[in-house]
């Protein structure tokens, strides 16, 4: 299904045997001049090749690393991206982005100034990507959101070396540390079969979760129709459109409560206490999210099921995944980043916060 | 402990009440004892293990997580237990089963200042990161889960098919694990003894009056003194002080304890004596000097002596022998009136009846009180039995209307629990003089209450937005909003370098329409102290 790619195309990490624990020499053994890419507070930007990276606002270039709205804005000159996440974007916007350019997982562009961008499968949601951007020889990738747990609707994320790791912190406490998927569909499977008569109603995010929660529900041998709220009909058609399996949907619109009794319905978590779901038999309110960890955000939504379940990296893989990749430089777009500083201070690892404006943290 | 854990999540996550009530009754009906005594306890606050605390928990956490990533994290997450629950290091070595509620029980009752700390550490080995939360929840004796003391005895009673008024009156007189409650609820075995001991009956409590309007030939009302309610039980030669809750705190007031000797359960306000309340002849002082009395374990000769204590009478339950609660409310108050003179007239008197016609006389009585520093009336229906808890239509309690000032906000705190991710603990502050010749402000108080969900919201984007500073978990926003704070009086304090303390502050209104530079200064919130 996904176009094949190796390592030796962007160069597997050394491990341990590169650089040991501290910071080591850099690659080359020469100074990092990264006056070609700079963090400014509405994205990353390329100065050489006048290119932003996941942009808040339309610029004339735009490298988007996956169809999240906080990340995917409408409105670029031209938009380079994985031909899953242009039609994604074109899915959100109603219409294709202007100029887009699809590069896929493996492939490079060539972008003004000498700079070389490669698109690396990041493990978040269909069609996400790590961007590798190469000059002179300097290599930096910038992670986008990404996860390392596998999922049945999206490819692998693929450790990349290189001098500067630009990496995502949404999770970055310690105290975020996501169970096992299994555990998580599992209580699921079991609170709706001790409720014959009722039905769970689990509120994820449109793009990706719902998907990947309903692959994994079907995965776990559950093949009783899913119904859907409105909201998440059309990429959970975007997602079959692109090969991904996930068995029989229906709306949940106009369905009669005693045909949704002992169901499971996928509602985005904004519809979760919403008059929406006055429609379904008693519904027992779950929530698929990594902030379902912490009791009082559960609290907060109402929610009765947590499910811990996420699409980013939970803190013993953002800090596995820093030492794998082994940079010389850690930089932090958004999230926790004070506590992956910590983390990356304690062993010697230098990094840097950068003030991004405009990631929220999603409903992940 | 694992079934224990999943009641305890199952608590936080439910929330009906029905649903908290069967998910406990069918846990009370299906564990055996003690596991179920102890839960139970652990539940309603009825467990205290002295050798663990708080800082007991942070010092094991101490050794094993970095001491920043443990203050962020506690941050983010807002309640200590959880915090260490979920950043416990899983051990490397497999470890014994996890241990049961009353195996972890024995173990901390035995430990002591020295032992505690290791033999919490075992236990949370054997445990994963719910179990954890359970443990340490208990361990330290916090629970706040939503489930009140009353809720329990419901679900108790509702389990086994029992009255719930009996099993609150039992309740009081039996110590965890409840193993005599559970065998006479569970396998008819007879009640323990409740009427020869010296225990607390739950109190009759009163709702606000609100919008209802209540015809006063039905109800009598009374003075709402500004102490605390409290019970003094005699019985057998033994006295007890009970507080609201039905905590004993006989030890700081043992004026009262030696007083009554008449075999009786008796209902009233502790207060101090002084002119504050109620005129000059047999008046109270203020609640800050009956504060001054309150939370001591051992009391001084000094302080008996400068601020003295009494009770003022506000009902009788039981009296020498009977049980006078099935009685309406006058019958009670006349029995309260003949037993009166008969106790020592330095300790008790009665709060007298207002003699009012209608609500409307009684509403410019009220309004009168503030001069008396009086909280308000309470309106008692005249023919209601003495029944536990908060009834509907029974007692009402009509405070007066609260004060109110303008006051800038300064410092804003994030909160715990389910407010962790709020900025919702606000420092406020008034002008020391004229703030468009350089005046500053200073703080007056703080409140975290009296918003709405809609305008929390709003005031944590507001502090995200407008902050100048961060000191730790607090922030300094810019000296632009102003907020009007409603309380129920101010006083004089040294604490204070307003040298001003508000009781019951609480956030009225956001009143973003209104300059900071016109909000009010010192002097004013100065005119209005009480004492």
């Amino acid at each position: 299904m996904w176009p094949p790619f190796c390592w030796g195309h962007f160069g597997a990490p050394q491990g341990a045997s590169g650089t040991g624990s501290g910071p080591g020499p850099l690659w080359w053994g020469m100074a990092l001049d990264l006056s070609w890419i700079r963090p400014e507070p509405k994205g990353l930007y390329l100065p050489p090749a006048d290119a932003w990276i996941d942009p808040a606002h339309a610029v004339a270039q735009a490298l988007v690393t996956h169809g999240h709205s906080d990340h995917a804005r409408g409105g670029h000159g031209q938009t380079i991206a994985t031909g899953a996440t242009l039609a994604i974007m074109g899915l959100r916007y109603g219409v294709m982005p202007e100029g887009a350019r699809v590069v896929d997982y493996g492939q490079s562009v060539d972008l003004a100034g000498g700079i070389r961008a490669t698109f690396v499968p990041a493990g978040h949601v269909l069609g996400s990507a790590q961007i590798l951007l190469e000059r002179d020889g300097q290599r930096v990738v910038v992670t986008g959101d990404y996860k390392r747990r596998p999922d049945p609707t999206c490819a692998p994320f693929q450790p990349v070396r290189c001098d500067v790791f630009i990496t995502e912190a949404t999770f970055g406490l310690p105290v975020f540390r996501h169970p096992p998927i299994a555990e998580e569909i599992a209580r699921l499977l079991a609170t709706l079969a001790a409720h014959p008569e009722r039905c769970v109603l689990v509120g994820a995010y449109a793009l990706g979760k719902a998907q990947r929660l309903i692959a994994e529900l079907r995965r776990a041998g559950h093949h009783a129709p899913i119904f859907l709220h409105g909201a998440m009909e059309r990429m959970c058609g975007l997602y079959r459109e692109w090969g991904i399996d996930l068995g029989e949907l229906r709306p949940a619109a106009g369905v009669a409560k005693g045909e949704i009794a002992g169901h499971i319905v996928v509602c985005p978590p904004s519809a979760l206490n919403d008059r929406w779901s006055r429609r379904l038999p008693d519904p027992i309110t779950a929530m698929a999210s990594g902030w379902m960890r912490v009791r009082q955000r559960a609290r907060q939504r109402n929610v009765e099921l947590p499910l811990v379940i996420s699409d980013h990296a939970d803190w013993d893989e953002l800090t596995a995944t820093i030492a794998e990749v082994d940079p010389a430089e850690t930089w932090i777009t958004h999230g926790r980043e004070e506590a992956l500083l910590r983390w990356c201070a304690l062993h010697q690892r230098p990094a840097r916060a950068l003030a991004m404006v405009g990631y929220e943290d999603e409903d992940d | 402990m694992e079934r224990f854990a999943a009641l305890v999540d199952g608590l936080v996550y439910t929330r009906s009440r029905n649903g908290k009530l069967a998910l406990l009754a069918d846990y009370l009906r299906t564990t055996p004892d003690p596991d179920r005594g102890w839960a139970l306890a652990a539940l309603t606050d009825g467990l205290d293990f002295p050798a663990v605390k708080a800082g007991t928990v942070r010092a094991l956490l101490d050794e094993r997580v970095d001491e920043v990533l443990w203050r962020l994290s506690r941050d983010y997450v807002g309640d200590t237990a959880e915090t260490a629950s979920l950043l416990w290091p899983e051990p490397a070595a497999p470890q014994a089963p996890a241990p049961s509620v009353t195996e972890a029980v024995e173990v901390l009752a035995g430990a002591t200042r020295a032992t505690a700390g290791q033999r919490l550490a075992d236990l949370l080995d054997r445990l994963d990161a719910n179990g954890r939360y359970a443990l340490l929840k208990l361990a330290t004796g916090a629970m706040r889960i939503g489930l009140s003391a009353r809720l329990a005895k419901v679900a108790f009673a509702q389990a086994f098919g029992v009255d719930v008024e009996q099993v609150e009156e039992l309740w009081h007189g039996q110590v965890p694990p409840y193993t005599a409650l559970f065998a006479w609820a569970a396998d008819g075995a007879p009640p323990p003894d409740a009427q020869s001991l010296p225990l607390f009956r739950p109190f009759m409590l009163a709702q606000p009056l609100e919008e209802t309007v209540v015809d006063l030939a039905e109800f009598a009302a009374e003075w709402k003194w500004d102490g605390i309610r409290v019970q003094l039980v005699h019985v057998n030669g033994q006295s007890r002080l009970y507080s609201r809750g039905g905590d004993d705190i006989s030890a700081s007031f043992p004026e009262m304890t030696g007083a009554l000797h008449v075999p009786a359960v008796l209902d009233g306000e502790l207060l101090v004596r002084g002119s504050h309340q109620g005129g000059k002849a047999g008046g109270a002082a203020s609640f800050n000097a009956l504060q001054q009395r309150l939370g001591r374990k051992s009391v001084s000769k000094a302080m008996l002596a400068d601020y003295p204590a009494f009770v003022r009478l506000y009902d009788v339950l039981l009296l020498e022998g009977e049980d006078l609660r099935p009685l309406g409310w006058e019958a009670r108050r006349a029995r309260l009136e003949a037993l009166v003179p008969r106790l020592d007239p330095a300790r008790f008197d009665i709060s007298p009846v207002i003699a009012a016609e209608t609500l409307d006389d009684l509403a410019e009585i009220r309004a009168r009180a503030r001069d008396d520093a009086i909280e308000g009336v309470m309106l008692k229906r005249r023919d209601a039995p003495y029944v536990s808890g908060r009834r509907a239509g029974l007692w009402y309690k009509w405070k007066r209307d609260p004060l109110l000032i303008d006051c800038v906000l300064m410092y804003a705190q994030r909160g715990s629990g389910k407010r962790s991710s709020f900025y919702s603990d606000f420092t406020f502050g008034c002008w020391d003089g004229d703030p468009d010749a350089g005046a500053e402000l200073l703080p007056v108080g703080k409140a975290y209450f009296g918003f709405t969900d809609e305008e929390l919201k709003w005031l944590d984007r507001h502090v995200r937005q407008h902050t100048v500073n961060r000191f730790g978990p607090v922030r300094e926003v810019d000296r632009s909003l102003v907020l009007e704070v409603a309380f129920d009086s101010v006083h004089a304090s040294k604490r204070h370098k307003s040298g001003l303390a508000m009781r019951f502050p609480r956030i009225h209104r956001i009143r973003a329409d209104k300059p900071a530079h016109e909000a009010d200064r010192l002097e004013t919130l100065r005119a209005m102290v009480a004492d």
